[in-house]
């Protein structure tokens, strides 16, 4: 249960960094708060030659108020997010997710950004990020690209960056006024990882008809996934308790749930679409009282 | 990889500054316990039990999933800063009083993880004591003792009077009462 041996490098520069990474190739990997690498190189299921740490590196630390989004660089730890007051005013869903991930002693070293990069199925910022149609800033030898969050997760720990890219922030949609959102998981514990889960933002019209919705869930499949189907049958519609629960029952249609011993296929499935009937009954609840 | 990589970093041990030499891949309740820390229990290493927690810059942390080159500079509390030598201090007393250990396998990380919370919130209530501990496992005193050791613990740090046959205030008692009978 110790890590097999690699080389330490602490670049002061993002520049640096992506330099370090293109030098060193498939070997190489970025360290940010380690709560999730440093495990796996315990187990020897990482065997990484170079860990690249950006935890120093000076500005990745900011937490930015962009007017219309939040945008928060990779070495900014989960609990700074967590007690960040702008974070709290302007993007409330993503203190109430945090709540959700892990426990305090982890939070205070784990990174939002290496939550996302890491893109565990189970992962409750990942699920969130989709939800906001978050933006992700991925970094490589020739410059930067946005990628939004439906394209960021291809697989089970798999995104679009690529060897030699990093990412160096993400930055999340502020809520708009009158709109409602919520999560809510099942797992064993709170502070375990998700058996099932949702999240939900759901913005309604002057008439009371829901103008923009998002659906997300986490814990289910491969990865985090947003649940097209049931935002459509939402989308225009009174958001009545009969709509909620047929959107709900959409949640996971195409999804390959998966299986393990918290739970088959079938528990899964039925546990999802409980769990997206809840946080959609929460999001509209939240939207009607006009609460952010 | 040919040579082994090697660091000098510097530790601030429970207020001593300490300077080592350690491989990028020591990790840090490896490095504490070999400058004598052995409060510092490893149990799981991979995060889970937090028999390892300590604090780092003030924050409860696990030592087994950092290493010792990521905290190079950053001060370090261990258990061993809590007594003033034989004399225990009010936590640890509590835990003494109250049976909040056993086997004592899981205290130090509990103890680590309480004086932050207690500092947090020096008023807390049962439930909220149990979240904070959440990130502890004891797999000895079905945690209802702990929680007791964590409420007398806030109650005489807010000095609030407490004799030794003192109970735990009625208001507090709800999940005590539930398992007793
Ligand atoms: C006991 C325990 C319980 C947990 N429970 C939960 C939970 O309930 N929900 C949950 O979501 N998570 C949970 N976690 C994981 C935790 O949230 C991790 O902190 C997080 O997944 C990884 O963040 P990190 O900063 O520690 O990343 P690291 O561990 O440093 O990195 C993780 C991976 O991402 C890569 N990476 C990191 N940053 C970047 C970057 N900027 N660019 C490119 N690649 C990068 C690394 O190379 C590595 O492959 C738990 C962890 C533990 C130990
Ligand atoms: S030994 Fe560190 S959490 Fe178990
Ligand atoms: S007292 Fe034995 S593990 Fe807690």
């Amino acid at each position: 249960m110790k890590p097999p041996r690699f080389e330490y490098l602490r670049p002061d520069s993002v520049g640096a960094a992506v330099a370090l990474l293109n030098e060193h190739g498939e070997g190489a990997r970025i360290l940010a708060g380690g709560q999730s690498l440093i495990p796996m190189m315990n187990f020897r299921i990482a065997q990484p030659s170079h860990l690249i740490d950006i935890t120093r590196v000076p500005g990745l630390d900011a937490i930015t108020d962009e007017g219309n989004a939040i945008t928060i660089g990779a070495a900014v730890r989960q609990s700074t997010v967590e007690y960040s007051p702008v974070v709290k005013d302007r993007c409330p869903l993503l203190v109430e997710a945090l709540k959700w991930v892990a426990h305090e002693p982890i939070r205070h070293r784990g990174t939002v950004c290496g939550s996302l990069a890491h893109a565990d199925p189970h992962s409750e910022l990942a699920a969130t990020s989709l939800a906001l149609n978050a933006t992700f800033t991925v970094v490589g030898a020739s410059g930067e690209r946005q990628v939004p969050a439906v394209d960021f997760f291809i697989g089970p720990f798999t995104t679009v960056i690529e060897s030699g890219e990093m990412l160096s922030s993400v930055s999340f949609p502020v809520v708009p006024a009158g709109s409602g959102y919520a999560i809510d998981e099942f797992s064993r514990t709170h502070g375990n990882f998700a058996i099932a889960g949702g999240v939900s933002v759901i913005q309604l019209g002057a008439d009371g008809k829901v103008a923009s919705a998002t659906l997300s869930m986490f814990g289910m499949a491969s990865r985090a996934f947003r649940a097209f189907a049931a935002e459509e049958r939402l989308i225009g519609s009174m958001p009545t308790a009969e709509a909620i629960a047929e959107a709900a029952d959409l949640a996971l249609v195409d999804v390959d749930c998966s299986a393990d011993m918290h739970g088959s296929e079938e528990y899964r499935a039925h546990l999802g679409r409980v769990y997206a009937g809840r946080v959609l009954t929460s999001a509209v609840a939240r939207a009607q009282g006009g609460s952010k | 990889m040919s040579n082994i990589d090697k660091h000098e970093i510097t530790l601030n041990i429970n207020g001593n500054s300490t300077s080592l030499t350690v491989e990028g891949r020591t990790l840090l309740h490896d490095t504490l316990r070999r400058a004598g820390m052995v409060s510092v229990h490893a149990g799981c290493e991979h995060g889970v039990c937090g028999a390892c927690t300590v604090r780092i810059n003030g924050q409860s942390a696990r030592s087994c999933i950092t290493l010792a080159v990521q905290v190079d500079g950053d001060e370090i509390t261990t258990v061993e800063s809590l007594a003033k030598g034989e004399e225990l201090n009010i936590i640890q007393e509590a835990f003494w009083r109250r049976h909040g250990l056993q086997c004592g396998f899981c205290t130090p990380g509990m103890l680590m993880r309480v004086t932050e919370f207690l500092e947090e919130n020096p008023d807390p209530t049962r439930d909220e004591a149990r979240e904070a501990i959440a990130s502890n496992l004891c797999r000895c005193t079905g945690y209802q003792h702990i929680i007791d050791s964590v409420i007398e613990a806030a109650a005489r740090l807010r000095g609030e009077e407490w004799s030794d046959d003192a109970g735990i205030p009625a208001r507090e008692l709800g999940d005590a009462t539930e398992v007793s009978n």
